[in-house]
């Protein structure tokens, strides 16, 4: 059971606060978690549910949250207390360096 | 995945940040959000998929760019130099919706066919967004708009031919922001000074990455050097991008006044080749200031290669000729997108050879209504000469469409200029193939020599002539890439976004002979 994505989705958690913005999407379904419950649509009515232990590391404002080998990539457009992960596997930060302003 | 989602991102992170004009009394990212909206409310009563936009720069390009973008509808800023024909042939095609124009445009835009309905200017724009007593009335929530949507519009400058307009879609532009730059990284006393016309990429891009860091931004009207050094100390300027024109007469300001703008720290430049001497220049009169060389396209969202300012200093306290070098290069593709440079036969080569510049990544676009310039992989040709050298930098040799053909020996104009820009009296210098019976091509320079050493000096041992120059060629590169002639003028022609216009430089030197 997971959610099909495509690049420009917008979802938000079932836990808390959060909401992403999907940038890359894998092919195939993903079962894609905030604060370890199912994430839904962007407009679902939701009671939050809490954040599960282990899951409650925070998402944060403008990180982009990826799963490369997945082909997964997230952009956090509101921040939230729980962690995303894919089924029970967290996602990582994307640590790109900054680059120097160029416009 | 929408630009205006990058706007709402902002809003949530620090609504009162001031993003727009002076630092007090200008505009937070709030504020912006909700002129944006009702802008948007205005676009959507008029049913608007484009919305033109006619003027000098202003306050109200943000939003209009955001209004836009809520709304569902491309943004297409035009250029307001170009002359009537071109713009008979720009109109019709952004006919969907309202054009924002300057006041003293409009009489213009109503001779060439604008319709009076479709006209509004720039200040009534202002008013009736700034209150919410106005024509747009509340903000209102929208949609989210599809990412391939199209954000932007950009029509090329159409020097050879009818004016292309260029496709960005939201997918590109966002891309190439949240993989640049770093979510309100940047400290709140951080000021861009945004002096380039609202219809080149870069004012654009401007408007994208100084919001999504958190940069505030002040806009020049139009760029005048005396008032851009006296804005960016006035304001606090800290960052600015010019293109290279831009650059050499901002010096001579610094100089004229006798200080630089206290807290300016970070220049980039780019949107045409820049004169070695004059990035040494900039080293040199502006220590404390960080210098970035910004490659880019507008069919890629802006930069997609640079030359940081570390490698400015390498570079600068180098004895090496090959680092030394560098400072004429474009530094390194960004990490997040691919740069090869290909052959005639489309295959790589190696590095320190020529050939085209390929670029291929998620902010590049490559595309023009009604074509994809893009081949089935995602690579897009730039139609730029250049080659990598072992380090991974990257230098750009000009246009393709530039190189000369002389016999069958491809020359491009880049090397000779290089070589003639070093010579001590040349202070600007282009070079063009014109036609010539013999070779089909012949290689032909124009040059603006140093005041004093006037080429017709009557006197003195420093008289700079074609005899002169053609020899510092020849000793320097080789017979054939000699100039057969040499002109010297005042000053050599360029579009106000820095670009040397060679087409007219090749239509006068070509014209038959008196």
């Amino acid at each position: 059971m997971g959610l099909q994505l495509k690049a420009g989705t917008r979802l938000r958690s079932a836990a808390d606060t959060c909401e992403v913005v999907v940038v890359k999407a894998p092919a195939e379904p993903v079962d894609l978690r905030g604060g370890g419950h199912a994430f839904v649509a962007i407009d679902a009515e939701v009671t939050p549910l809490g954040v599960e232990a282990g899951f409650d590391g925070g998402t944060q404002l403008g990180k982009r949250y990826a799963d490369e080998a997945l082909g997964l990539e997230l952009l956090c457009t509101k921040a939230g207390e729980g962690s995303l992960s894919v089924g029970e596997t967290l996602l990582e930060v994307k640590g790109a360096k900054p680059l120097p302003a160029s416009d | 995945m929408n630009i205006a989602m990058l706007l709402e991102m902002v809003t949530e992170g620090d609504p009162d940040r001031v993003v727009v004009g002076p630092s007090s009394g200008g505009l937070t990212s709030a504020g912006l959000l909700e002129q944006a909206r009702r802008a948007a409310v205005l676009f959507e009563k008029e049913g608007a998929e484009v919305v033109g936009y006619f003027g000098l720069n202003s306050e109200v390009l943000p939003v209009a760019l955001f209004g836009a973008a809520l709304a569902g509808a491309a943004f297409a800023p035009l250029n307001y130099r170009a002359p009537d024909e071109q713009l008979a042939s720009i109109l019709p095609r952004v006919a969907g919706g309202p054009l924002i124009a300057d006041a003293a445009e409009v009489a213009r835009l109503r001779s060439v066919g604008v319709s009076g309905g479709r006209l509004v200017t720039v200040d009534s724009f202002a008013a009736s967004v700034a209150s919410a007593s106005g024509d747009a009335g509340d903000a209102a929530e929208h949609p989210f708009v599809d990412p391939e949507s199209v954000a932007v519009l950009l029509f090329t400058s159409g020097t050879t031919s009818e004016p292309k307009a260029a496709v960005l879609r939201h997918r590109h532009l966002v891309s190439y922001i949240i993989s640049s730059v770093e979510f309100l990284g940047c400290s709140p006393d951080e000021a861009q000074l945004v002096c380039v016309p609202p219809y080149h990429i870069a004012s654009v891009a401007a408007v994208l990455s100084s919001l999504y860091s958190g940069r505030r931004i002040m806009y020049l009207p139009t760029f005048d050097a005396a008032e851009w050094v006296r804005v960016a100390t006035q304001e606090r300027i800290t960052h600015a991008m010019v293109v290279p024109t831009m650059l050499g007469r901002i010096l001579d300001a610094v100089e004229a006044v006798g200080a630089a703008p206290p807290a300016l720290r970070h220049l980039s430049y780019g949107g045409g080749r820049m004169p070695l001497e004059l990035v040494e220049r900039t080293l040199r009169d502006l220590p404390a200031v960080d210098l970035v060389n910004a490659y880019g396209l507008t069919e890629t969202s802006s930069t997609i290669a640079m030359l940081t300012p570390d490698d400015h200093r390498s570079a600068f306290a180098s004895t090496d000729p090959a680092v030394r070098g560098r400072l004429g290069s474009v530094g390194r593709p960004l990490p997040s997108l691919e740069v090869e440079i290909r052959g005639e036969d489309e295959v790589v080569v190696e590095a320190g050879e020529k050939g085209e510049i390929w670029v291929r990544g998620e902010q590049v676009a490559g595309e023009y209504v009604g074509h994809s310039l893009l081949d089935d992989d995602g690579w897009f040709r730039t139609r730029d000469a250049g080659w990598f050298d072992a380090e991974g930098f990257l230098y750009v040799d000009g246009r393709l469409d530039d190189v000369i053909v002389r016999g069958a020996e491809n020359i491009s104009p880049g090397e000779i200029e290089d070589c003639l820009q070093a010579h001590p009296a040349v202070v600007d210098v282009a070079v063009i193939g014109i036609p010539d019976s013999e070779w089909g091509e012949a290689v032909a320079a124009v040059v603006v020599l140093r005041l004093g050493s006037a080429s017709d000096a009557a006197s003195g041992a420093d008289e700079v002539s074609e005899a002169v120059l053609q020899e510092w060629v020849r000793t320097r590169l080789r017979s054939t890439k000699t100039p057969t002639v040499v002109e010297f003028r005042a000053e050599l022609p360029y579009s106000p976004t820095g670009k040397l216009l060679r087409r007219v430089l090749r239509d006068e030197l070509s014209a038959p002979s008196q």
